[in-house]
């Protein structure tokens, strides 16, 4: 056991960790130990990205990363999009979101909290991306249940409202 | 979270009115979905748990001449280990065949084969316990041939044959007669995985008087309910089943996998148990679709009319018998697809070998044979100098035609209306211009001018429910209350939208919105069989239909007498009772104030088992779908790039399109999957790419745009609101479909799946036979 406790900021919420393992990844530090499970756990081998979180500004495989290296950064999850995404427009859930179930793109459902990360991180840095540049981005997340084709609806819903929207975010 | 706030009940009101049958109505599990709030089976978690692990075989055959699990017991924070001999009822278990060891008994026959499992504290801990159990084993030369397997001594006590169907339909000798044009091919196809993205896991929790709690992911509560209990040694109403978030399922979660051992660790410890495979053990702890061998001849005479088709299949069920029994009367029923075939041979064989077993995956024996009789029949059309999709059409089975059971077609099968619609839709596929978009994407591109495109079309064929006798009843109740209707079944959810389809039905029938579905437990209501074998809208769709109905019809009876008048005057319409005297119209909610409920079991029609001869009236229903692939390839390199897929498909009627797409979308990826490719490769019974870094599924650069050219609906007789399933028939066209396309780009014959890029760029190379460029 470490005697240091782990210092994480989830969500804009900090928390203090102080019975991890030196070996635990921060996606189980996340879905174990503070109780975040919206992060998936498909393959833990950096290859389905159903554990996509952001750290930082950089969106990565939570499965791959060392909670101990994450100390002291600032981690957003499926968890906190809502807030972050919803708060620009006062909805109950972020476009992005709400894009996947009036698009069909959610089924069994496993993908979608990486899928979710992983295109908003995709629209914030290229709002509007053409098909095979969306293929490309999320082509690190696995679905299994979908084919692809409505997710990709939902990815052309968000960028289209956002247009709608004057280009913010 | 503890296990109670599990499932989820859902009181939702998504939407302004009632859903109705026909519409995008919204999963009622979404919002959880999206947010990351809803629980799946790895989700579990309980304050006191602890984590449970499994020792699998390192070998494809041994024998074990001891166990020894003192030192890891040693180890601080171990609380079990658990072998064999802790095991206080039956031995084995198995969905059609009592035939798989909970733990390894003395010898092991397949690679993974559990052999102990282990509670502890930690997953590191378990990890270091895991490593510390002595087996002694002793290896044996395991038995990795199909062909041998049949003529081997028995690697197993019930025998190294699990089934043999031989089919003989129609005039024997009619391929004897002049004239005839025949075709003849022997194809393979390689083992699947059904690479659902949720791993097994599930949390046991013991109830304190000797009986246990089982919060899981799976297909079947009741059926794993039964086999738990019969190795427990419990009666059944001890062991109680209720489902936790299924993240996808395709076949492989029909058999058991760590549900007896959290059962037996929950109740050696006294603790809750949690478990959940790595993804490298989810690929030795289910079943694959059966890797398969399938000789083809077919007559026809020179006008196109098929005489005769003769047929030898071997499907690999690996070590223990699964499904393998109904998987292969299904390959042979439909080994000739949706063609009137007079006359016909086919004798199927699963056997038994050290291989991974094999069992259920989407599409259920239809996918392996619609790969070889597709192939046929475009190799039939190019011997005769027809058309592919002339010959198709000719051959094409309709309502009231026989199939080679002997069964006669009573229900809707467009087979033609299929074909045209697929291949009479306009392409919108184009040269790619990007190299992302051309064979090999973003690794080795293909140079562009190195390019070739071809195209095909393919038919499949599959029964629709549980066949030869079996009676997969489901049961399903509806309780209204203050104008909530709850309703309670056991239909397992593993993401294509029964618990949708529940808020539609509830709301075409009783036209409310206030819907309450109850978590799927074994505990609350009778078996809703599988969520397996395109069955589910059928037959827990009509339950819940049936048990509204039944309800409504309850609670106008009762306002019948109370008002003096009889219950053919009223209705419910629009949520509120009409045809009272006085001009009374209650509300639904107004009339419910005293509960009213309802609870059926819905059975479809009554099938037979096969004769001796493979015949009989053994399936309910059919359901036919049609894929046109078009493909570029690389032919030096290999590569392969699906640039367009289009499907028709008879749905019998539509209940929700954007959930029919999904299934139509998703269940053409898998078959895409398996066309070029997803392939579990075994070696000397050895699985050698246990991981999504080495089994491959389509990404969203593999997967091309999916065209629906149509929905054909003409509802279906005895089916409710005349609809059929629809979550098979996308993944058994499809493969055969992308298979022929690379065919026609190469003039390769290609009789093997997946299509790996040696197959294309190493053709006639290496012993391959000679490849038929004139055809």
């Amino acid at each position: 056991m470490s005697d240091e406790a782990l210092s994480l900021t989830v969500n804009g919420q900090a928390h203090q960790v102080s019975d991890a393992l030196p070996g635990e990844s921060l996606l189980f530090v996340l879905r174990e130990r503070l109780g975040l499970a919206g992060s998936k756990n498909a393959c833990e081998e950096g290859e389905c990205g159903s554990c996509t979180v952001r750290v930082d500004d950089r969106l990565v495989c939570s499965c791959l990363v060392l909670a101990a290296a994450a100390a002291g950064c600032s981690v957003t999850t499926v968890e906190g999009l809502a807030q972050e995404g919803g708060a620009a427009t006062g909805a109950d859930l972020a476009d992005v979101q709400q894009a996947f179930l009036d698009s069909g793109a959610v089924q069994c459902g496993f993908c979608t909290p990486g899928l979710l990360m992983a295109i908003d991180d995709l629209l914030d840095r290229e709002p509007d991306p053409d098909e095979l540049v969306v293929r490309e981005a999320i082509s690190g997340n696995l679905c299994r249940c979908t084919g692809y084709g409505r997710i990709l609806a939902a990815v052309e819903m968000v960028a289209a409202g956002r247009r709608d929207a004057g280009g913010t975010s | 979270m503890s296990p109670t706030d599990v499932a989820v009940r859902s009181r939702d009101r998504v939407g302004a009115g009632p859903a109705r049958i026909g519409e995008d109505a919204p999963r009622p599990d979404g919002v959880p979905k999206v947010t990351g709030d809803f629980a799946f089976s790895s989700d579990l978690w309980h304050a006191d748990m602890l984590w449970g692990g499994t020792l699998r075989s390192p070998h494809p055959a041994a024998r074990i001449s001891r166990i020894d699990v003192a030192p890891a017991l040693a180890i601080t924070g171990v609380h079990a280990v658990l072998t064999h001999e802790d095991v206080p009822g039956s031995q084995t278990y198995g969905l059609e065949h009592p035939d798989q060891p909970v733990l390894a008994v003395d010898v092991v026959r397949y690679q993974g084969e559990p052999v102990a499992v282990v509670a502890a504290d930690h997953p590191a801990t378990v990890r270091r316990a895991l490593e510390a159990i002595v087996v002694g084993y002793e290896p044996t030369e395991p038995l990795v041939d199909p062909e041998v397997a049949e003529t081997a001594p028995p690697i197993h006590p019930d025998g190294n044959v699990i089934r043999r169907i031989h089919l003989r339909h129609g005039d024997q000798q009619a391929a004897e007669r002049p004239g005839l044009v025949s075709v003849e091919g022997t194809y393979e196809v390689g083992m699947q995985d059904q690479a659902f993205l949720g791993p097994e896991s599930g949390l046991a929790v013991p109830d304190g008087n000797g009986g246990v709690d089982l919060h899981v992911a799976t297909q079947w509560l009741h059926v794993d309910r039964d086999q738990v209990a019969a190795c427990l040694g419990l009666p059944v109403d001890d062991v109680r089943i209720t489902l936790a978030g299924v993240g996808g399922a395709f076949g492989a979660r029909e058999d058991l996998s760590l549900h007896v051992h959290l059962c037996l660790l929950a109740l050696r410890t006294g603790r809750p148990v949690k478990m959940s495979y790595s993804r490298d053990e989810s690929f030795y702890g289910h079943v694959h679709r059966h890797p398969a061998r399938m000789w083809y001849r077919h007559h026809a005479t020179p006008d196109g009319d098929l005489v005769r088709v003769e047929a030898r299949l071997l499907f690999d069920g690996g070590a223990y018998a699964s499904t393998s029994a109904a998987v292969l009367a299904n390959a042979t029923c439909f080994a000739a697809g949706p063609y009137r075939v007079p006359s016909a041979e086919v004798v199927g064989t699963a056997v038994r070998t050290d291989n991974p077993p094999c069992g259920a995956m989407r599409g259920f024996g239809a996918v392996q044979t619609c790969f070889a009789h597709e192939a046929q029949m475009d190799r039939l059309a190019d011997a005769l100098g027809m058309d592919r999709v002339s010959l198709r059409r000719r051959n094409a089975l309709a309502p009231g035609d026989v199939l080679i059971t002997g069964q006669r077609i009573t229900g809707t099968l467009p087979v033609v209306e299929v074909l045209d619609a697929c291949a009479g839709h306009p392409s919108a596929a184009v040269a790619p211009v990007e190299p992302m978009a051309r064979p090999g994407g973003a690794g080795r591109t293909a140079d562009a001018d190195h390019i070739v495109r071809g195209e095909a079309l393919a038919l499949g064929f599959k029964n629709l429910m549980f066949s030869e006798g079996f009676d997969d009843s489901s049961e399903a109740r509806c309780v209204i209350h203050d104008g909530v209707a709850t309703i309670t079944s056991a239909c397992v959810e593993v993401g294509q939208g029964f618990v949708t389809l529940v808020r539609q039905i509830v709301g075409e029938v009783l036209g409310t919105a206030e819907v309450v579905l109850e978590p799927a437990s074994t505990a609350d209501i009778g078996s809703a069989g599988s969520t397996s074998a395109s069955r589910q809208t059928w037959m827990s769709g009509g339950a819940v239909q049936l048990a509204c109905e039944a309800a409504r019809g309850e609670l106008l009876a009762r306002l019948a007498v109370i008002h003096g008048t009889a219950p053919v005057d009223l209705d419910l319409v629009d949520g509120r009772v009409v045809g009272l005297p006085d001009g009374l119209s209650p509300t639904l909610a107004e009339a419910t104030g005293e509960p009213v409920e309802a609870t059926v079991v819905h059975r479809h029609a009554p099938t037979v088992p096969l004769d001796a001869d493979g015949q009989g009236d053994a399936h309910v229903s059919f359901a036919v779908s049609a894929h046109r692939a078009i493909v570029d390839v690389d032919p030096d390199l290999g590569l392969v790039k699906v640039v367009e897929l289009t499907t028709a498909q008879d749905v019998g009627r539509i209940l929700n399109p954007r959930q029919a797409l999904g299934q139509l979308e998703g269940g053409a990826a898998q078959g895409v999957g398996l066309a070029v490719m997803e392939e579990v490769r075994v070696d000397e019974g050895r699985i050698r790419n246990a991981s999504f870094t080495d089994y491959l599924i389509p990404t969203a650069l593999d997967m091309p745009p999916v065209e629906v050219a149509a929905l054909v609906e003409q509802p279906e007789p005895g089916a409710p609101f005349g609809a059929k399933g629809i979550g098979e028939s996308p993944t058994i066209s499809s493969t055969a479909a992308v298979a022929g396309a690379i065919r026609a780009a190469t003039g390769h014959d290609l009789p093997r799946v997946p299509v790996r890029p040696e197959d294309i760029a190493l053709h006639g190379t290496s012993g391959d036979p000679p490849p038929e460029e004139a055809a």
